[in-house]
């Protein structure tokens, strides 16, 4: 009886083994990001544009190293930082070297670390983490590592672009920075005030105040102060929930001047917005959708909706996280290799289809690139969010945008 | 003095909204013994169902099809799962509530997707019906503030002046009287429990608009429901009004005004600390009144407890 168990686990083992030597030639890429609880919604979206990235961009145009396939395949973290180490565990023993990662900072914060770990302990099974949406800044300062590269923008460079707005508006005078009360809120009313008392130190802060996140119903009290403060234009980091209920509020209760955020775009929040929203809400980001910056961009978006009619493409940096990938592994010659295909991605640049260069700096992988302010609005909207005729245009661009910010990065690079 | 007047209608509309939630809650209460966890599920229902319907019918249609939706849903809960649940004690009860609450945020997840959805107030309440010091107080808000006094008004007639009224409360208080008097009493009690959750379904519809549409919606609002009627007293009416208007008013003013927790101690004697960077309490010292104002009612809901367990207003001692 023992014995057939046996004979049975191992014939059963042996054709696992050979059902994934059978697929051993797909590159595959991991995917860590909530899938299931409250923020499915944009974990199951990043997955759908990765997917949808890996087969336009790659695999219809005959793959990578003359022939082999991207692969994208899901983990469900739960957005939990304990869950994502056990999922990189699982990637890892399924045989795979590249990582993507993007919702929380305090799971790419785990990542990172598990991954420095991992590759120093086992230089057989090395892995890279790309890190398509994290934006705490420690991620390329203090916290770097060799493995970890960002393609979006962090909190501070975006805080650059949003200041850069608002000092060229002389009529800015008062500036209210609320967010929620949790680090990344903290960070961004940090950065406001060092950068707005940097470049126009005739502002006055009339109102730099946190809510407990994820708790308040009403905003209308702080609204009233808003108003109240003749604030000139609103700076918060708020997303989901609080920053649909903020904003709606505070445009409710009279203020008409500019609101500059981060995350008030997709998932639904455009469509709820709608024409409340309309010269109010500005958002810093990058890649450009409104105006198509190309053809080749509007054809991706296309082919993006034809695939996924309810689905927005709201972070066009997945694209480039997929295109570096494939250029990194074309000039490295091998996928297999991970410390060859971080040093092609290291330094290199890269011109994307949605406008301008992306520069990977060496120092402290971080990507540089073009950064937009867009404004929510129906008017010149060619690829509207949400299926609403509102989505968000460029209305000013920053080439290049903080290209020598400083980073307190020490880079470690294997020999 | 302008702004006290602000934020006292603004206090006014969150705590009514609060009290739409809290009266049934408190009635179903009284009814069943136990704290009915689904009972904001239905407030998110109410909004759901009112945003589907506004698009093919309009707002108003809304306002006036989702709410007996619901109440027809709660009733239906009522006959067909706790009253079969109830035979068997509390506790199976109030799991069957909670496991309720989860099964209808799935539900909305699934039928209605797990973003925002846009539900918007209706064009013709979207002015300005006054404007105080240059705080204007949109008519939406006026809005709200008649539909839930109407509906408090309503309630309070139809329980203390008509018949119907007396035999709710005396089927409240004293089941098996009642019953033997011929009364139906399990038919009230599914009446009482669909009246309960049509209140939360209206101001589901009310409030969708203004506070946003979203799966979380429930989630967000329900602790602070149960908040208002343990402050209030468990199965009073007067109690969850008072309670509700007063979170409403706490947490607004708490909002509006900066007061910092540096001011309170120093004013109770308790000087600063000289070096306030590596002090243990440094986070405690640096508190505002915005930053905790939703914090707020849990607080006074611990005071009441240990003050007076029954609540502002309550008759039962438990």
């Amino acid at each position: 009886m023992k014995n057939i168990t046996k004979l049975g686990a191992v014939s059963a083992l042996s054709l696992i083994i050979g059902a994934s030597a059978a697929f051993a030639e797909n590159i595959k890429i991991a995917f860590i990001d909530p899938l299931s609880g409250p923020f499915a919604s944009t974990g199951t979206n990043g997955l759908h544009q990765f997917e949808f990235s890996a087969d336009y961009q790659i695999n219809q145009n005959g793959g990578v190293l003359g022939g082999t396939m991207f692969e994208v395949v899901g983990f469900d973290n739960k957005i939990s930082p304990k869950e994502s180490l056990i999922q990189l565990q699982v990637a890892i023993d399924q045989g795979i070297r590249f990582i993507v990662q993007g919702n929380s900072s305090g799971v790419a914060n785990a990542l990172t670390e598990a991954v420095d770990k991992h590759n120093r302990r086992n230089p057989d099974s090395r892995v890279l983490f790309l890190n398509y949406a994290a934006v705490d800044p420690a991620l390329t300062n203090d916290k770097c590592n060799f493995w970890h590269f960002r393609f979006d923008a962090h909190a501070d460079m975006k805080m650059d672009a949003i200041t850069d707005s608002i000092a060229e508006d002389e009529g800015i005078k008062n500036v209210y920075v609320i967010g929620q009360d949790y680090s990344f809120g903290k960070a961004v009313a940090d950065a406001a005030v060092k950068y707005l008392g940097e470049k126009r130190p005739d502002i006055t802060m009339v109102g730099n105040e946190l809510h407990p996140i994820g708790k308040v119903n009403d905003f209308t009290p702080y609204s009233r102060k808003i108003v109240n403060a003749g604030t000139d234009a609103v700076i918060t980091g708020n997303w989901g929930a609080d920053m649909l209920g903020l904003g709606k509020s505070i445009i409710e209760n009279g203020y008409t001047g500019p609101i500059y955020t981060y995350y008030a775009a997709g998932s639904g929040i455009t469509a709820a917005f709608g024409e409340s929203g309309k010269g109010s809400i500005r958002l810093v980001g990058e890649g450009q959708v409104n105006p198509a910056p190309s053809e080749e961009a509007r054809a991706y978006y296309n082919a993006f909706k034809a695939k996924y009619p309810d689905g927005n493409i709201d972070q066009t940096r997945i694209s480039n996280t997929i295109g570096m990938l494939a250029a990194a592994i074309e000039e490295a010659g091998t996928a297999d290799d991970v410390v060859a295909v971080a040093n092609a991605l290291s330094g290199m640049e890269y011109e994307t289809i949605w406008g301008g260069k992306i520069l990977m700096r060496e120092s402290d992988h971080q990507a540089i690139q073009d950064l937009h302010i867009f404004e929510h609005t129906n008017e010149g909207i060619e690829f509207p969010y949400d299926n609403s005729e509102y989505g968000v245009r460029v209305i000013k661009t920053i080439p290049m945008a903080s290209a020598n910010i400083e980073t307190t990065c020490q880079m470690k690079v294997p020999s | 003095m302008d702004l006290i007047l602000v934020n006292l209608i603004d206090g006014l509309v969150t705590g009514l909204l609060l009290f739409m939630l809290s009266a049934g809650l408190t009635l179903i209460f009284s009814m069943m013994g136990v704290l009915n966890f689904a009972h904001a599920s239905f407030y998110m229902l109410g909004a759901y169902f009112a945003y589907s319907i506004s698009l093919a019918l309009g707002f108003w249609m809304g306002l006036l099809l989702a709410p007996l939706i619901v109440g027809v849903a709660g009733a239906m809960v009522e006959r067909y799962g706790l009253r079969r649940v109830h035979q068997y004690g509390h506790v199976p009860e109030l799991i069957f509530t909670f496991g309720l609450a989860l099964l209808i945020e799935e539900l909305v997840q699934f039928v209605w997707g797990k973003n925002h959805v846009p539900y918007n107030a209706p064009e013709i309440l979207e002015f300005t019906a006054f404007a105080i010091a240059g705080n204007s107080i949109p008519a939406y808000k006026i809005f709200m503030i008649f539909i839930s006094i109407g509906i408090f008004v309503g309630l309070l007639y139809i329980l203390t002046k008509t018949r119907v009224g007396m035999i709710i409360q005396a089927a409240l208080s004293y089941p098996r009287t009642v019953e033997a008097l011929g009364h139906n009493v399990p038919l009230i009690f599914m009446g009482v429990f669909g009246v309960g959750t049509a209140l939360a379904g209206v101001a589901g519809v009310i409030a969708g608009p203004v506070l946003s549409t979203f799966p979380g919606m429930g989630f967000v609002l329900g602790p602070i429901v149960f908040v208002a009627i343990v402050i209030g007293g468990l199965g009073s009416l007067w109690g969850a009004l008072v309670a509700s208007l007063l979170i409403g008013w706490m947490t607004t003013f708490a909002k509006s005004y900066n007061i910092e927790m540096e001011n309170i101690l120093n004013g109770i004697g308790i000087a600063t600390p000289d070096n306030m960077d590596d002090n243990l309490f440094r986070d405690f010292w640096s508190l505002t009144s915005p930053q905790i104002a939703d914090i707020l009612p849990y607080v006074l809901m611990v005071l009441i407890l240990i003050v007076r367990p029954a609540g502002l207003f309550g008759k039962r001692t438990q």
